[in-house]
């Protein structure tokens, strides 16, 4: 049963204190995507072996939406931060290429990217 | 007689007390123990070897072990609500005027007829159910079924509620140390040195594991660390508590027996351990492997370690002539331990040489020794009279024999691995010492990444961890077949798993049989599927699998390891979950006036809500029947407390909740309600409510029932996680307030016969509207909604004055025949109505769109969630099933959720369909059936008939009409 | 007979309010207009009769005597103005208990995942009792626990299960 770190209120909370919410950095597609762009956004998900973004609540704590990226495989946690982030921040990025050095992400990395 | 007594030797027992006899009933029989005996230990010292009935073959068993691997002795213990099947003699207490039953015998355990299977052994190979019972097909579920079904398990299930109270404890430690061996206890200190709080559990109730017995001094050294240990402010030491099980990130679950010795004082009799452990240690020991040998299971062979724990904690002998066979140095304690009781002893070793420094004090004790010697096989049927010997490397010819009562064999140790290997941890074959170990390179990881268990001592494949209390031993040498060339007669008879009769000989037949996976070979023959988990068979099991897939035993690896250690019992799972507390149950502030009057609950989510209120001796169909009339003809009131209320406040909300709902929100005047859908970004329809303008910056957002925390939840993860730049706080206020809906023709006459200051007129507060104010004295908002059609007002004042405020309308309007009304009620109006209802009329596939909905949908709004999902070709497909209402042609209620049938098959056969039936009841209102049902082009098909073929063949028919069925213009609204 | 591990006892007469705000611009506002000091992340601030408890980022709970509620509420309206701010009356939405007794943390041990031993002495934990929501805080004694006024008799009866004399966590 997993342990992750709010990030709002500093609280390690065990699993049954927390609501998970699937994959995170999702964009939103409103009434102006295509069919594709919508199924892609609505149903694709990544479901991967390893370095993971997603989305928890502290339900039974301050409420916050965050996000947390983790390792499906090891269950290694990487890092939680804010859920008002485009994309995990860089020392996100730093703590999975301590383990993973070839990992790529799969966005654009930006000095924008840094701020939390 | 080759048993012979007197079995409680005259000195010794570490743990038992002589001075106190203990009486307890073994089938009937009144026995003594002694205060301190395990169940075993004091069934032996009664001279009684025969504790059991394998699972298969019935075979008479006796204890083979003395610890928590013990496959045979298992009994059925205690009466009624506390009565446990297989329960193990080995690690059980024994308590005055304790109840033991035998198991799987009938009708005795001396005379089980059932042992008739033993002498049909050679026809019940390795998967004969499988082979003999799959044909003829239908025998199965018929026949042979039920028989296998009848004769399965082990034990019988108790009947009665348990009596006990259990409990469950989180605690959150830097360093966990599972078992209190010596490995154990030292790796306390070194963790303890590091200045981290440290937990030290031990299964048992004795700290030291083997220590104490196998070596002189050893108690002395237990003791010394014990004193250390509890001298120190950040170690706990907890006996009677096994850890059961590890999970991720240094989750580890163990159970403490608080008061299995002592049921009635009255606190909870085991506690379950939710520890949070930064690290773990693993210093669980190892388990010692029986030999496989020709009749390895008659009662008297038992494990080496377990004899010499007979003699040394219980001061027993299982017999008074003992031969010890051995691969390895340790068995000789049992040799010299045995012979210190007084009891004859000899040794037969299958190595070529024995030089380390037990051996030769066994010989110097003048204890004969015969080297490179096997048993070929064991005399005796229901006790060992015998062995006969063989040359260890040869097929099995006898060389002579022994007369002997007990056979003590050590075919090695085998680490315990099972907290290591829960989660993930790797093993590696250590082949010097033939066994499977932790690897250090592959422990479990915690949640930093980092190795978070470490396994010591024995546990770690250090046999020999008691630093200088240990002596010089030569290595073991492996045998997994004995003699080793055994031909398939003497392998037949070697048992491998002895509860479940599984013996070398079915193995190898899985092998043949291309059985080349472990676990498939496992599952096939029931390897290791026993109570005992395969702690006794496993590695003796996979080496015979190894050699007969001719393959080394690494490549063939191991079982998967899971928890719980040992049987956990379910009550100490559910743990204070159970009764009253099983569930938390939601309660409205006029909850005890329902009780009170009568209510026939329904739960709804985890509140019970009102399903009608009974009275006199009316079933619930009448209740409701008589609520609705009530209401139509009078006035009622319903609890409607439940109702998720959310307060959404901001200068953003109206665009907020322009984007929550499909209608427009922004643009309600304060005062207005307005009845809104909610979506999912998917499209479907997953809430409703009216919505209530407050202020010009705060709505008041209600929900249904089950969706109060789920929707406030989805508010606030869109505000949150998408748009979290806008300027929107929500609150779930439902519970602060109770709401009350009165409603029927005489809904306003009643209110206003309460004192308040709102001015309840059609002029004042039409349809739709709200108000605020004090009614009866009571702080109020009223909202003119109404979920029944009828002239209606729902009342929301804070909680602690709901009850008050329901009493209050009660007795204004007891003359007018005021009726309290439940759910049901409240369903049926609705429908009635042609009201739509979460969870009937919907089921996460059903668009508003489908509903007739349409009107509630906004046109000018360029977003809204599940406005782009809405537009996808299958959404706007004019052939989905649309709502429409239904009159059944004979007066019988078409059963919900019936479907209608179309022409044609589908490709499986069967009818195709062209709608189902959501919501059917009996309107005592129109006096007769109304129903709502979604219908493939519904709307379309208005006066068309359609059929609905029931199980019983029968074919109900129901006319499609509008589903509206009372009050079309809505006339009683203004009542 | 043994003695409870702490007796538990329903707090009635105590009003709460709910703010929610943007604390970092807002807070020092709130807890003049609260009387109180504003409390850090998790933490809770008290004067003896009123509590300030900090319940996420953006929101705060004032506790008080149910007689002060009302002018509390004006005042922070009040101090609010003009802010984009939610303050609402959740007196009734609640339900508060007091454990007090010698093995306090025991009956919150057997309930809570939470790590009482990383709680500071001004915590305010919210986390879950069993199965329900609940927060605490230390008072002289033992703690005082809130959950949901509708699950009030659940969680009484669990707080009182575990605090069931002679059941204390200590080894044995």
């Amino acid at each position: 049963m997993l342990i992750l770190t709010c990030p709002y209120c500093g609280v390690k909370a065990e699993e049954t204190e927390l609501q998970p919410g699937g994959e995170a950095h999702l964009k939103r597609v409103g009434p102006a995507g295509s069919d594709d762009e919508f199924e892609d956004y609505m149903f694709a998900r990544k479901n991967a072996k390893g370095v993971h973004f997603e989305r928890w609540r502290h339900a039974y704590g301050c409420g916050k939406w965050f996000l947390a990226a983790r390792d499906t495989a090891t269950l290694q946690v990487y890092g939680t931060y804010s859920a008002q982030t485009p994309h995990p921040p860089a020392r996100i990025v730093a703590a999975i290429r301590d383990v993973h050095p070839d990992w790529q992400p799969d966005w654009t990395e930006t000095a924008g990217a840094d701020a939390e | 007689m080759s048993h012979t007594p007197p079995f409680r030797l005259a000195r010794g027992g570490r743990l038992i007390d002589r001075a106190f006899q203990v009486p307890f009933r073994f089938d009937g029989r009144h026995l003594r123990g002694l205060q301190g005996d395990s169940l075993a230990s004091a069934l032996l010292a009664n001279g009684q070897m025969l504790m059991g009935r394998s699972f298969k073959y019935h075979r008479p068993r006796g204890p083979i072990a003395s610890g928590a691997e013990e496959p045979n002795a298992l009994f059925g213990l205690g009466q009624g609500g506390r009565f446990e099947p297989n329960q193990r003699a080995t690690t059980t207490a024994l308590l005055p005027g304790m109840m033991l039953r035998s198991q799987n015998c009938w009708p005795s355990l001396d005379a089980d007829i059932g042992a008739v299977n033993s002498w049909l052994s050679p026809i019940f190979p390795a998967g004969f159910y499988y082979k003999t019972f799959i044909h003829p097909r239908p025998f199965w579920k018929h026949v042979f079924e039920p028989i296998i079904r009848h004769s399965a398990g082990l034990g019988r299930a108790p009947t009665d509620p348990d009596p006990d109270r259990y409990e469950q404890a989180y605690a959150h430690v830097d360093t966990v140390v599972v078992g209190g061996g010596i490995a154990g206890l030292l790796a306390a200190q070194r963790a303890a040195d590091q200045g981290g709080s440290v937990l030290v559990l031990e299964q048992t109730a004795i700290w030291g594991g083997r220590t104490p017995v196998d070596h002189p001094g050893g108690q002395a050294r237990i003791d010394d660390l014990l004193a250390d240990l509890r001298g120190r402010g950040n170690v706990t030491l907890r006996r009677n508590t096994m850890a059961t099980g590890l999970y991720d990130h240094g989750y580890l679950l163990a159970r403490e027996a608080l008061a299995d010795h002592d049921p009635n004082q009255g606190i909870p009799r085991q506690r379950l351990w939710r520890i949070r452990a930064g690290h773990v240690v693993t210093a669980t020991g190892a388990l010692e492997r029986p030999l496989a040998f020709a009749c390895n299971d008659v009662p008297g062979v038992m494990l080496a370690s377990a004899v010499r724990d007979m003699i040394v904690d219980y001061g027993v002998a299982p017999g008074q002539r003992v031969v010890v066979v051995t691969n390895n140095d340790d068995a000789y304690r049992t040799a010299l331990i045995a012979a210190d009781a007084g009891l004859e002893v000899s040794v037969i070793d299958a190595r070529r040489t024995a030089d380390g420094d037990l051996p030769q004090a066994a010989r110097a004790r003048n204890i004969p020794v015969l080297m490179n010697t096997g048993i070929a096989k064991v005399k005796g049927g229901r006790h060992v009279e015998g062995v006969v010997l063989c040359d260890a490397e040869g097929e099995g010819k006898a060389t002579g024999g022994i007369d002997c009562d007990v056979v003590a064999m050590s075919g090695g140790w085998s680490p315990v691995v099972h907290l290591w290997s829960h989660c993930g941890g790797k093993l590696t074959w250590d082949e010097p010492q033939a066994m499977f170990r932790p690897n250090p390179e592959r422990p479990p990881l915690g949640a930093d990444g980092q190795g978070n268990v470490s396994a010591t001592g024995a546990a770690n494949g250090d046999l020999r961890c008691a630093g200088d209390l240990e002596r010089a031993e030569q290595p073991t040498m492996p045998v997994w077949c004995m003699p080793r060339n055994a031909p398939y007669k003497l392998r037949s008879k070697m048992w491998l798993d002895f509860q479940n009769d599984v013996k070398v000989s079915d193995v190898e037949l899985a092998a043949r049989e291309g059985y080349a996976s472990v676990e498939h070979t496992k599952r096939y023959t029931t390897l290791g599927m026993a109570t005992d988990q395969g702690k006794v068979s496993n590695i003796n099991g996979l080496a015979v699998l190894s050699k007969a897939l001719n393959q080394p035993i690494p490549q063939t690896g191991t079982t998967t390891f899971r928890p719980p250690y040992t049987p956990l019992t379910l009550a100490t799972i559910a743990a204070d979950a159970r009764g009253e507390a099983f569930q938390p149950l939601r309660k409205t502030p006029m909850h005890d006036w329902h009780a009170r009057n009568g209510a026939s609950w329904e739960p709804v989510g985890h509140w019970r809500r009102p399903y009608c209120y009974p009275k006199g001796g009316e079933d619930r169909h009448a209740a409701v029947n008589r609520e609705i009339l009530a209401v139509r003809r009078g006035v009622g009131t319903l609890d409607a407390s439940t109702l998720g209320k959310i307060l959404v406040k901001g200068p953003d909300a109206g665009r907020f909740l322009d984007m929550m709902y499909t209608n427009m929100m922004s643009t309600l005047p304060v005062g207005k309600c307005r009845y809104g859908l909610m979506c999912s970004e998917n499209g479907f329809l997953m809430d409703d409510g009216v919505v209530v303008r407050l202020t010009e910056d705060s709505w008041l957002c209600h929900t249904t029932t089950g969706g109060a925390d789920r929707i406030h939840g989805h508010m606030e993860d869109w505000l949150q996680c998408e748009w979290w730049d806008w300027q929107v706080y929500t609150a779930n206020l439902t519970e602060q307030y109770a709401q009350i809906a009165i409603a029927g023709p005489k809904a306003r006459e009643v209110l206003e016969r309460l004192p308040g200051s709102i001015d309840l007129s059609q002029d004042a507060l039409p349809f739709m509207t709200w108000a605020e104010g004090d009614i009866a004295g009571i702080p109020a908002r009223v909202y003119r909604i109404s979920f029944s059609g009828e002239l209606s007002y729902e009342i929301a004042v804070p909680t602690s004055r709901g009850l008050e405020l329901w009493e209050r309308l009660h007795e204004a309007g007891r003359d007018l025949g005021i009726t309290p009304y439940g759910t049901e009620a409240m369903h049926v109006m609705r429908a009635e109505k042609g009201f739509i209802m979460i969870g009937d009329e919907t089921d996460g596939t059903i668009i508003p769109q489908d509903l007739g909905l349409g009107w509630a949908i906004s046109k000018k709004k360029t977003d809204y969630l599940g406005k782009r999902a809405q537009s996808r070709s299958h959404m706007k497909d004019r052939s989905r099933w649309q709502l429409v209402g239904l009159e059944s042609l004979d007066g019988r209620v078409i059963p919900d959720g019936a479907y209608a049938v179309d022409e044609g098959v589908n490709p499986n056969g069967q009818r195709k369909t062209q709608g189902r039936v959501t919501s059917s009841y009996h309107s005592p209102t129109l006096d007769r059936p109304i129903a709502m049902a979604l219908v493939r082009h519904g709307t379309e098909r208005m006066g068309q008939v359609i059929e609905f073929p029931m199980p019983s063949g029968e074919v109900l028919k129901g006319r499609i009409c509008d589903p509206v069925f009372y009050d079309k213009e809505g006339a009683r609204l203004n009542g | 007979m043994a003695e409870a591990l702490a007796t538990v006892t329903r707090v009635d007469g105590l009003g709460m309010i709910s703010i929610r705000a943007d604390l970092a611009r807002a807070g020092e506002a709130i807890a003049d207009a609260a009387g109180l000091a504003l409390p850090d992340m998790t933490r809770i601030t008290t004067d003896g009769s009123r509590w300030l408890g900090w319940m996420s980022p953006d929101e705060l709970l004032l506790i008080l005597p149910a007689q002060d509620h009302r002018e509390a509420q004006t005042a922070l309206e009040q101090a609010l103005a003009g802010e984009h701010a939610l303050v609402a009356d959740v007196s009734d939405l609640r339900a508060v208990f007091d454990v007090i007794g010698p093995h306090a943390d025991d009956v919150i041990a057997k309930l809570s995942p939470a790590d009482l031993a990383a709680m500071p002495a001004d915590g305010l934990r919210r986390s879950r009792a069993a199965q329900t929501a609940a927060g605490f805080w230390r008072v002289e004694g033992g703690f005082r626990v809130f959950g949901f006024r509708s699950t009030a008799d659940y969680l009484h009866l669990i707080l009182r299960n575990a605090a069931i004399p002679g059941s204390q966590l200590a080894p044995r």
